[in-house]
């Protein structure tokens, strides 16, 4: 057996702060914390503020810990991957074990304060999110099929109705609404940035779909996705959570999307995917941003 | 943590003085952590017993 360099036995400096924010995947934990409270703010009913507040940061503190459990799992794909190599665990900033033991440990707070502070509903749903992240998308599904980021899209679907759970204590048709728009619009977004970045997927060994099926075939599903969105982005409107201002947003909204993904389908480079995916990021916040306005601007029929 | 976990890891050793400022960190960061939590459950429990 061969001898250790003694430098490994100096002492381990450990993960700074900032390394310790970035397991969180922030960005991602933006988007999620937004949808979340909007899905809280349109939901008939009250909540104390308090209250609401301890339920946005639940929903933040389990969608960051879901992101450092997934990041603890794929550590070795990241390495592989130069979005990704950066990340602390594959740059050797930080030890594996430190960012599952954080993510566990933020995990059941966050599910266990919503339970004792808001209610079991709310706490049973985020608790199906987190597991649904890790042991659905990033475990089984992820490596394994194309169809990864269409089921494993339901995780990051599952915010808004937290939120409205945290109001109501159950589920009702428009958070169902909330579900879908997220939901349908996942597969676009992840397949145009899978579009531009296939040859690291396929280095990486992860079967997104544009790997796997070619980019002609991505191209074309993601047209599919985008016209399936259109019911979806609508039924607020339709349903009544959200006025007329919202469905016409909704609508041009969708129009400029799924022009993205016709000019996408034309394209035979990558500068249609990247500013479709680029748009993608803006339409889902502008969707549920106008949602907000109306619902507080009194647009509700 | 063994040392070959550290080894299987790659993962930077930091000299004394670069270790005691992370730690310094660390600990500046859960203290702020705990603090907030303390702050959390008071104000959880003030509402909640006031039937909020």
């Amino acid at each position: 057996m061969s001898e250790l360099p003694s430098t490994a036995l100096a002492p381990y400096a450990g993960a700074a702060v900032g390394d310790y924010v970035q397991i969180l995947k922030p960005r991602v934990m933006s988007l999620v914390v937004f949808t979340g409270f909007v899905g809280l703010a349109v939901a008939p009913g009250h909540l104390h503020p308090i209250l609401a507040m301890v339920a946005v940061l639940c929903i933040a503190v389990g969608a960051g810990a879901s992101g450092a459990i997934n990041m603890w799992y794929d550590r070795d794909i990241d390495a592989v991957m130069r979005r990704t190599a950066a990340r602390p665990l594959p740059a050797g900033r930080m030890m594996p074990g430190e960012a599952l033991g954080f993510g566990v440990v933020l995990a059941v707070g966050a599910v266990v304060v919503m339970a004792l502070a808001v209610n079991s509903v709310a706490a049973q749903l985020l608790a199906l999110t987190i597991g649904f992240y890790v042991f659905v998308y990033t475990m089984w599904l992820k490596r394994r099929t194309p169809q990864n980021i269409v089921i494993g899209g339901a995780a990051g679907a599952l915010p808004p109705l937290i939120g409205w759970a945290a109001v109501t204590g159950d589920v009702g048709w428009g958070a169902v609404a909330l579900f879908a728009i997220i939901f349908f619009w996942t597969p676009p977004h992840f397949w145009a940035l899978s579009l531009y970045r296939a040859g690291e997927y396929a280095e990486a060994g992860v079967p997104m779909l544009p790997v796997v099926a070619g980019a002609r075939e991505t191209k074309r599903q993601m047209l599919i996705y985008t016209l399936m969105l259109w019911p979806a982005t609508l039924a607020p409107w339709l349903l009544g959570v959200a006025g007329s201002v919202y469905g016409l947003c909704a609508g041009v909204l969708s129009l400029i999307f799924t022009g993205a993904a016709i000019r996408v389908w034309r394209d035979a480079g990558d500068r249609s995917a990247r500013q479709m995916f680029a748009f993608s990021l803006l339409y889902l916040f502008l969707i549920f941003a106008v949602l907000l306005v109306d619902r507080s601007g009194g647009g509700l029929p | 943590m063994t040392a070959g976990d550290v080894l299987d890891a790659n993962v930077d050793l930091k000299q004394p003085d670069e270790r005691e400022r992370r730690m310094r960190g660390r600990n500046r960061a859960l203290l702020a952590v705990l603090l907030g939590l303390v702050a959390l459950f008071y104000a959880i429990t003030i509402v909640r017993l006031g039937g909020g």
